[in-house]
């Protein structure tokens, strides 16, 4: 519907831009909460909105086919009455004038405009011109590693950083029979995130299935062979024979098309947005602007700061929330614990919250060694996330002390 | 309303037991989802379309007829 708050004609439709989770599910909770007027769609694969998440796991490993990740055809996009432009890609925005510009050309004036424009691979500063160097982001990138991994029996793959997509992705090489090395500077895979214990947990899990671990190290070059990589190279002079790499060092939230203007784009520390679109606790960058989804730096009341997750629910609960501020709803009262997950092997971690390496942590049922658990993270004095293995249900029912902040002492005292 | 569920996409956030635990259950050890109702009665339908839309594997479809 038309608002006439300042003084505007503005029968133009809300423009999401980025066809990822985050923007099909901004379009989604729109229609499904009665906006009647025009949605956009900008995306820039041409593939129809799909899911993430599987890509480094049932994809790549080859259980599922491509299509199953697809989470909305174009065609049902239209009978939802959205306007899908697939393939373009947004190159600015002009707030005050409320228009986006698109790579092919046109200029499309917004109601509100919602930026779910993800994040891309971020990139080693040499070596991706080689053949056999892979990032995986994209549903394209995983194909494309897919078939390399296919063509090769027991190709050699360097994978290099062993943060959760560096860590699934070893776990699906090796289980379809390459040989893999799993490189980071950090001494333990997921430490920065799940701290020493947990990060233990999953070193050695990768090192019973036969992954080479190189951990401590940094890569300072690649070998190559009539423009091929052949070996990695690390700080302290081990070649590490590879067919392949996959580079898998974090994400860099797409952001750069909106540099210039006056939406606010965080600095790169993780305490303060993680370089993603500052936004406030509604997901609000600015008049008529919001962001939702990796790309986005919400203001966390619980937290202080800025946080930006790349979390597949996130996405989810980003867009539910901008899209009640879009339809005039009131707001939810509870903010969303973030969740996430990661399978490696037979292993399912879960966790609820923000775990930090650094936090405290506790087993308070099972074992880590029988890789069945539920362990809590404890930062100033209060339960901060839950994590757990084999035990989901149980990990669910802590998921409300997170959400609380319980106190950290009464966690000490059910276990002592 | 009629709810299905999809157990090979499920990952086990138990979204949809915190959205609407009359629909839906999960099991305890890997937190698949596991229907308690797939034709619920009228008063479940909105958190029954809170889970499907939250479910972060889209692993729940609604058939509204």
């Amino acid at each position: 519907m038309p608002d006439q708050t300042d003084g505007r004609e503005t029968d133009a439709p809300v423009v999401v831009v980025g066809a990822g989770a985050a923007g099909l599910a901004t379009v989604d909770a729109l229609r499904a909460g009665g906006h009647a007027g025009g949605i956009v769609l900008v995306g820039e694969e041409a593939h129809a909105p799909y899911d993430r998440p599987p890509l480094s796991k049932q994809v790549l490993a080859g259980t599922w086919e491509p299509e199953r990740v697809t989470l909305r055809s174009v065609d049902d996009l239209a009978a939802a009455r959205v306007d899908c432009r697939l393939g373009v890609r947004a190159v600015g925005a002009d707030p005050d004038a409320r228009t986006v510009a698109l790579s092919d050309g046109s200029v499309l004036a917004y109601r509100d405009l919602v930026v779910a424009t993800g994040a891309g691979a971020r990139r080693l500063p040499f070596g991706h011109d080689l053949e056999g160097v892979h990032v995986l982001r994209d549903l394209d990138d995983v194909l494309g590693m897919k078939a390399a991994l296919d063509r090769r029996d027991g190709a050699r793959v360097v994978v290099v950083g062993a943060g959760f997509l560096g860590a699934e992705v070893a776990a699906v090489a090796r289980d379809l029979g390459s040989e893999v090395s799993l490189v980071d500077t950090l001494e333990l895979p997921l430490r920065s995130v799940l701290g020493d214990e947990v990060g233990a947990m999953v070193a050695d899990l990768h090192r019973e299935h036969g992954v080479a671990l190189h951990l401590g190290h940094g890569i300072v070059s690649f070998t190559a062979a009539s423009g091929a990589v052949s070996a990695v190279v690390l700080d302290e002079g081990t070649e590490l024979p590879a067919d392949l790499v996959v580079v898998a060092i974090g994400a860099v939230p797409a952001v750069d098309w909106l540099r210039g203007t006056t939406i606010p784009i965080a600095g790169e520390s993780p305490d303060d947005g993680a370089g993603g679109i500052r936004c406030d606790e509604v997901g609000r960058a600015g008049d008529h602007v919001y962001a939702v989804g990796d790309v986005a730096a919400w203001w966390s009341p619980r937290e202080n700061r800025f946080v930006r997750l790349e979390h597949r629910l996130t996405a989810t609960e980003h867009a539910r929330t901008v899209s009640r501020e879009l339809l005039g709803l009131s707001r939810e009262a509870a903010a969303p614990v973030p969740y996430f997950w990661s399978d490696q092997y037979d292993l399912k971690l879960q966790a609820f919250g923000l775990p930090s390496g650094g936090d405290e942590f506790r087993v308070v049922e099972g074992t880590l060694a029988d890789r069945r658990f539920v362990g809590v993270y404890g930062h100033a004095g209060r339960v901060s996330a839950v994590i757990g293995a084999g035990k989901a249900k149980a990990v669910r029912q802590w998921r409300q002390a997170v959400a609380e902040g319980r106190s950290w002492d009464e966690v000490g005292s059910t276990t002592a | 309303m009629k709810i299905e569920i999809d157990q090979v996409r499920c990952v086990g956030a138990g979204q949809c037991v915190l959205a609407a635990p009359e629909v839906f259950d999960q099991r305890e050890d890997d937190g698949i989802v596991e229907l308690l109702d797939d034709v619920p009665a009228e008063e479940q339908w909105a958190a029954s379309r809170e889970a499907a839309q939250l479910c972060p594997a889209a692993a729940i479809t609604i058939h509204e007829d």
